[in-house]
């Protein structure tokens, strides 16, 4: 090889910084393709150029780590060992017909609709993960967002989202979000989470062994105290109100099965209810190269491979762990990938350290997985008109029609018959709905592209295959 | 598709059915279809004879079963962009109509006044009003559920159970036996499969096709629009890609473009090509579209048999099984009568027509 192999990492969360940096470490040329303005990714999201002065204080998680990952971006990109393309989405990563080349589409400009292409030797797909959101009565109401969104508005364009808000549903997300909220100015009249403390201390073993995080965990419980916030857990929102925009919601207690208890539920008045349920991989990239999944995540080898050769996954596609799962395995597919980029066989001691990160990591992972899952029978309890699918305006009941009357088994027939998840979103807000009301495991769906794609770039593709 | 049309007519002529299916109800080449009942696109023949009567009686179900099946006779039209194209075109038009469809002429300055949003400079048209439209799937389940068959998704067929004499009399699942005296198989693109655990050979084969799904739009597009090379290309023997989009508007909203047509086995992974080239079809017609963003795209597999004509009726090789199946592109729009003419053979009457070129044996062994 004459030229420097060519890495296309995607995504410049944690995973993919942590990748791009070490492989160009190592001597490859690597484009950092994302589809944000700065690197970042949801985790480091920066504030917007612009923002205004009288911002609310901004949160910012590992602020030692993100300069360091991001004075070694400015290090490469100055050295030219980096290409950062900022504010391209990738739309679909598909390897080259009799090379073993692969070829990076993505969308440009600000409506999106400038076709590019990028190629490279070998791919890293760290695309992160999404929300996941269940739906309840009232939540398609404005003011309700997701818990992400909410932090995403906080972090980036340092608007406070409303006056008083309810932060609800389940996962480590929630902590920071309600704090976020608080310090920035917001009355948060509750954190309502479905979990109990005694979920938690049953994984105890597991969430000791990483002190660091329950140690921010703690941090954030001991802001949310100084801000008054109240904290219920194994409470869950039943149902938001509002006639034009939200005005309340209803919170009840939850037995140890995860049913309401009778006669516990009340209003809390709020005009921003922050909710989420935990994160699902991204997966789609990867699901068009054809490489496998293990349950809604990338399957990777020890090294951060896929089954395909050529292509490398690290971060939350991988399985939802958090920022240091997703630095260690991005720095281990770095090193992997370079050094196969170079046609020689990586040594496991040169990320020894990494490695024993990943596995603290994934076993906190686990154990929180394990904690925050959605109170069970969540999908029987809802109401039949209460619409599941926002995009094509599909309620539970019609999916329960076609569950029973007409025979659909799994999330696809569903789909077919009562087009839930065909629209704009396809299926990523309305699939854990969907799957929970149809009875069968979430699966994470074939979408061919990424992000929807304009027919004029399509019918100018070149003819790279 | 095949399948649900067989058990509505088998049980309306008073049989008493079951329907075993490996996956859910349009699980196969029915989930991925466009949902066309075409006749335009069909040369004088047994097809056509075929079509022409699946027409009616999609028309008919569409009364019965209401909206549920999203139908909608929107008619054809088919376009050329040369001269030379629109002179096939109109010849092939006047055949059709020889044979009983209904084909109309259209002028250049008239297209138009069809299709608002064409793109100019076309030489001219034929439009076929008896072309439609249904959602496949929905009207698989539709008429499943119509007719009352027991319906058994999930069962997975392993065997097909013959006397010593080699009566077919029932099938083995996965699940158990089940015994009928008479057995169809309307395993579409799989229906080789079948024959051969009859013991018997039906050479079905699969073609892919691509199809691409658009954000949903207010109406633009208001017929099954498509250009004249088409109708050259599904008598096309060629491998590789022939890509020919039909491009319409839905019910529900989006624009649906479709289908390439390539031989490639069961391969099911994104093809940037057949994409590309059903994106370049349809903005070539439409050019509003070269805005409007794809949404989705997915495969499937059109089973086909080396004469492009399906196999229906009785297999003289295996008596009691028959055969409803081979229907490549086609198979929504001749569903219905594909169903009739097996429960008239399944009941010992006369067929509407003459059932020669269906023949499940007309292969050879």
């Amino acid at each position: 090889m004459t030229e420097r192999p060519r890495l296309a990492v995607v995504g410049a969360g944690p995973a993919g910084l942590a990748a791009a940096l070490t492989a160009a470490a190592q001597g490859v040329r690597v484009l950092l393709v994302d589809a944000a303005e700065q690197a970042g990714g949801q985790l480091y999201r920066q504030p917007a150029a612009g923002a205004g002065p009288h911002r609310p204080r901004a949160p910012h998680h590992g602020r030692r780590t993100w300069e360091r990952l991001r004075t070694g971006l400015d290090r490469h990109r100055a050295a030219g060992r980096i290409t950062h393309l900022t504010d391209h989405h990738v739309w679909c990563v598909a390897g080259e017909y009799g090379s073993a080349g692969f070829t990076v589409y993505a969308l440009r400009g600000p409506g999106q609709e400038e076709g590019v292409t990028v190629r490279a030797d070998a791919v890293v797909l760290a695309t992160g993960g999404y929300e996941r959101v269940l739906p309840f009565p009232g939540w398609t109401l404005p003011g309700v967002v997701t818990a992400g969104g909410a932090q995403a508005m906080l972090k980036g364009q340092l608007v406070l989202p409303g006056r008083t808000a309810v932060v609800a549903g389940t996962g480590p997300l929630l902590l920071p979000v309600a704090a976020g909220l608080a310090a920035a100015g917001a009355r948060v009249a509750a954190l309502v989470e479905s979990a109990g403390p005694a979920e938690l201390a049953r994984r105890a073993p597991a969430l000791a062994a990483q002190p660091g995080k329950l140690a921010e965990g703690a941090g954030y419980a001991a802001r949310l105290l100084r801000h008054g916030v109240r904290v219920l857990t194994r409470h869950t929102v039943l149902a938001a109100h509002g006639a034009e925009r939200l005005e309340a919601v209803t919170v009840a207690a939850l037995d140890r099965t995860g049913r309401p208890y009778p006669g516990t539920a009340r209003r809390v008045r709020c005009d921003t209810l922050a909710v989420g349920h935990g994160l699902l991989p991204h997966t789609d990239l990867a699901e068009a190269l054809g490489c496998a999944l293990s349950g809604t995540a990338v399957r990777v080898d020890a090294e951060q491979r896929t089954d395909v050769p050529g292509v490398w996954a690290a971060g939350e596609t991988t399985g939802v762990g958090g920022a240091a799962l997703a630095l260690a395995e991005g720095h281990i597919a770095g090193h992997s990938a370079a050094a196969r980029l170079y046609g020689t066989v990586p040594d496991p001691r040169r990320w020894a350290a990494a490695d024993r990160a990943r596995t603290r990591a994934r076993a906190f992972a686990a154990a929180l997985d394990a904690v925050y899952a959605p109170p069970s029978g969540w999908a029987d309890r809802l109401p039949d008109e209460t619409v599941v699918c926002r995009c094509e305006e599909v309620t539970a009941g019609r999916v329960r029609e076609a569950v029973g009357t007409l025979g659909a088994g799994d999330a696809r027939t569903v789909k077919l018959l009562t087009r839930a998840g065909m629209g704009w979103c396809q299926g990523r807000m309305c699939g854990p709905a969907v799957a929970g009301l149809t009875g069968c495991p979430l699966d994470p769906g074939r979408r061919p592209f990424a992000r929807p794609v304009p027919l004029g770039v399509l019918a100018e593709l070149p003819d790279t295959e | 598709m095949a399948g649900a049309a067989c058990a509505l007519y088998a049980a309306r002529a008073g049989l008493e059915v079951r329907v075993v299916d490996r996956g859910p109800v349009a699980g196969g080449t029915t989930g991925a279809g466009e949902g066309n009942v075409l006749v335009s696109d069909k040369e004088p023949g047994p097809e056509l004879r075929l079509a022409l009567l699946s027409a009616r009686l999609w028309a008919g179900l569409a009364e019965e079963l209401g909206a549920a099946i999203e139908y909608e006779p929107k008619g054809g039209l088919v376009v050329a962009s040369t001269p030379g194209a629109l002179a096939a075109l109109r010849d092939f038009a006047a055949r059709q109509r020889s044979a009983g469809v209904t084909a109309i002429p259209v002028a250049d300055n008239q297209l138009t006044d069809f299709e608002p949003y064409l793109a100019p400079g076309m030489a001219g048209g034929v439009h076929y009003p008896q072309d439609a439209q249904v959602m496949p799937a929905l009207a698989a389940a539709h008429l499943l559920r119509a007719s009352g068959a027991r319906s058994h998704p999930g069962h997975t067929v392993t065997g097909v159970l013959r006397t010593a004499g080699g009566t077919v009399y029932g099938v083995r699942t996965d699940r158990g036996d089940i015994h009928a005296p008479a057995v169809v198989n309307a395993a579409g693109v799989w229906g080789g499969d079948l024959a051969a655990l009859a013991g018997t050979r039906l050479p079905v084969l699969p073609r892919r096709g691509f199809v691409l799904v658009t954000e949903p739009l207010p109406r633009r597009v208001r017929h099954k629009v498509y250009a004249a090379d088409y109708v050259a290309d599904v008598a096309s023997d060629s491998a590789g890609l022939r890509a020919s989009p039909v491009v319409e508007g839905t019910a529900a909203g989006p624009v649906l473009i479709g289908a390439t047509r390539e031989r490639v086995g069961f391969d099911r992974s994104l093809s940037l090509r057949a994409v590309r080239a059903l994106a370049a079809g349809a903005v070539g017609l439409f050019p509003f579209l070269g805005r409007v963003r794809a949404l989705r795209t997915y495969a499937g597999f059109r089973p086909y048999l080396p004469d492009h004509l399906p196999a229906i009726g009785p297999d003289p090789r295996a008596p009691g099984l028959f055969h409803a199946c081979g229907h490549e592109g086609a198979g929504i729009g001749l569903a219905p009568a594909t169903g009739l003419l097996i429960a008239r053979a399944l009941t010992g009457r006369a067929p509407e027509f003459d059932l020669t070129p269906f023949r499940p044996e007309r292969f050879g062994t």
